[in-house]
């Protein structure tokens, strides 16, 4: 009960429009988080992944349901969570340097300008961003906007991380890279992330562990994977692992089929407060004759 | 590559633009030609009958039109009485009434503009008195002004003050509304308050708007300006043009012309300028 992140049977219902009945997007929500840990959660769109992120940030309303962090209820933004945008939602008419100061002067107000710029170069250097602290979004490409969203989001040393399909709009060359990084500075800082994303092998690659979303509406959360590959594991080795494909093809398997009927014929004995924490490939239940492609593997 | 064909292309819109304007010259120098003068025995009837310098159709030839030009802006400042200003006093007195209103219009459109823009509900409570108020002539405004206020250069400036404000309260608002969700979402997970959030986010996302809505009300405060003085007289260039106009002096009403254009070029130009310092890409 102790979990640093403590989702409680969250509820998104939306008020009926013209007359018809009122659409509930997701319903009995129930995960935790453990400070340092990094989830990510899966689902197709409209299944209301992105209302969850708003709700853990403050930004949005549950119908019901609450959110602990940190032994303290959410309500409202706060500067203890850190968002980024899947826009980047940087401000056009302020430098880099600048967009990350404005988060840096509302955490620290009493910091002087020299302390400002401290604080901004310390996090744009730590993206790779270095020369680059005063050009405007609009001389920037798309992978070095994003990445001073994420500064701008570390750079208020939130106790968590809240990040909205980040990479979506980027090339998949710069998206590998920036994963990369990403991996590399939350290993570093012991960031606690929450993400969403639509991409599996993103997942894979990022997330401690993953949550698997229903398809919506009346969504809900069906199981846990448990990414059991080492933390160490980064892009050029992943996909050299068999363990890989055994967690990817579950969560694809997921994502093609079980997404859509879950809701309507959910396995025996699911409870969704106690949600099953899966390993695929290492749960000889869970997958028959996956323990002896595992043997074979080891 | 693409620097000096915009270059060239600069540089050939130059030489057209002078080429129209040569052919403009022309044609109005064949227009006013001087008519063959009938030739009198006696060289004081001849001057009673106005034959030197009198052009076909009345209009005044190329040279006496640049004769004026250069008398007025050679001495703009003399101030010989009530109906003989020189032209930069006249301009002055209009310059003045427009930035007096404008300025008004302007502390009293933006704030009320953000205040509409921040709240749909006002938003839709005042769009009808607006868009009611909107087409008005400020013209009409005139007798009320005149009646009321009892003074007529107050009654010019609240002229210029009730067209200048429409533009400048409708963008503003419109561009306080449309500020992107994204910008003020990052300012509420910064915990940034309503104050800091209306200047360092809403002002500068809305700045371009609010200052295209501030160009366009200059421009029509510029244009009313000339109609309102007509009507109350006393200074100003659209005084002027009228003053003019009774004594028959086509080539200073041509001057007079010439010079609110250019006037109102200006303003615009300035305008444009304050509008790049605050425009952005995204």
């Amino acid at each position: 009960m102790s979990a640093f992140l403590q989702v409680d049977n969250l509820r998104k219902v939306f008020p009926s429009q013209r007359g018809g009945a009122p659409l509930t997007v997701f319903d009995e929500v129930n995960f935790t988080i453990e400070q340092g840990e990094f989830a990510c959660i899966i689902g197709h769109s409209g299944c209301g992944k992105s209302t969850i992120l708003n709700v853990l940030a403050g930004l949005d309303e549950a119908s019901s349901g609450y959110v602990i962090m940190d032994g303290r209820e959410v309500r409202g933004p706060s500067l203890d969570r850190g968002v980024v945008f899947q826009g980047h939602a940087l401000m056009p008419w302020l430098s880099a340097e600048r967009n990350v100061a404005f988060a840096v002067q509302s955490r620290w107000p009493q910091y002087d300008a020299r302390k400002v710029k401290a604080v901004c170069d310390q996090y744009l250097g730590m993206v790779g961003l270095s020369g680059s602290e005063h050009k405007r979004p609009s001389e920037l490409s798309g992978g070095m906007k994003q990445r001073v969203g994420i500064a701008r989001a570390f750079a208020i040393e939130p106790k968590m991380l809240l990040l909205d399909e980040p990479f979506g709009a980027l090339d998949a060359l710069t998206r590998g890279v920036i994963q990369e990084e990403l991996l590399k500075i939350c290993a570093q800082t012991r960031q606690t992330v929450f993400m969403i994303t639509h991409d599996v092998d993103e997942a894979i690659l990022l997330a401690d562990k993953i949550l698997l979303m229903t398809n919506g509406p009346d969504a809900r959360i069906a199981e846990v994977v448990v990414n059991t590959m080492p933390r160490s594991r980064n892009r050029q080795t992943l996909h050299k692992d068999p363990q890989f494909y055994r967690i990817r093809n579950h969560l694809v398997d997921f994502l093609v089929n079980r997404s859509k009927t879950f809701r309507d014929e959910p396995p025996a004995g699911f409870d969704p407060r106690n949600l099953p924490y899966l390993t695929p490939g290492l749960d000889p239940a869970q997958a028959p004759g996956a323990g002896a492609l595992a043997g074979a593997a080891a | 590559m693409f620097k000096s064909f915009a270059r060239s292309q600069g540089l050939r819109a130059g030489v057209l633009s002078a080429c129209i304007l040569a052919l403009v010259l022309v044609l109005w120098h064949l227009a006013t030609a001087p008519v063959a003068a009938p030739q009198y025995a006696d060289p004081e009837y001849a001057r009673l009958m106005g034959g030197k310098g009198q052009t076909s159709s009345g209009l005044p030839s190329l040279p006496q039109m640049g004769t004026a030009i250069w008398k007025h802006l050679s001495n703009p400042f003399y101030d010989n009485g009530p109906n003989d200003k020189g032209i930069g006093i006249q301009v002055g007195y209009s310059i003045g009434r427009v930035l007096l209103g404008f300025l008004l219009a302007a502390a009293v459109a933006i704030p009320l503009g953000f205040v509409i823009g921040m709240s749909p509900l006002l938003f839709r409570a005042l769009n009808p008195f607006i868009q009611v108020l909107k087409p008005i002539s400020p013209l009409a405004w005139m007798p009320l002004a005149l009646y009321t206020i009892k003074d007529s250069t107050i009654s010019s400036i609240f002229v210029i003050f009730i067209c200048s404000i429409w533009p400048m309260l409708i963008n503003t608002a419109h561009g306080v509304a449309s500020v992107r969700r994204d910008w003020l979402n990052v300012a509420r997970t910064l915990e940034v308050g309503r104050v800091r959030t209306a200047l360092r986010v809403v002002l500068p996302a809305a700045a371009p708007t609010i200052l295209t809505g501030m160009r366009i009300s200059m421009g029509i405060a510029w244009l009313v300006i000339v109609a309102a003085e007509m009507l109350v007289g006393g200074t100003g260039i659209g005084y002027f043009v009228w003053n003019e106009w009774n004594n028959l002096s086509l080539t200073n009403v041509i001057f007079a012309i010439l010079m609110i254009g250019v006037v109102g070029m200006l303003l615009d130009l300035v305008f444009g300028l304050l509008t790049r310092l605050v425009s952005y890409q995204e």
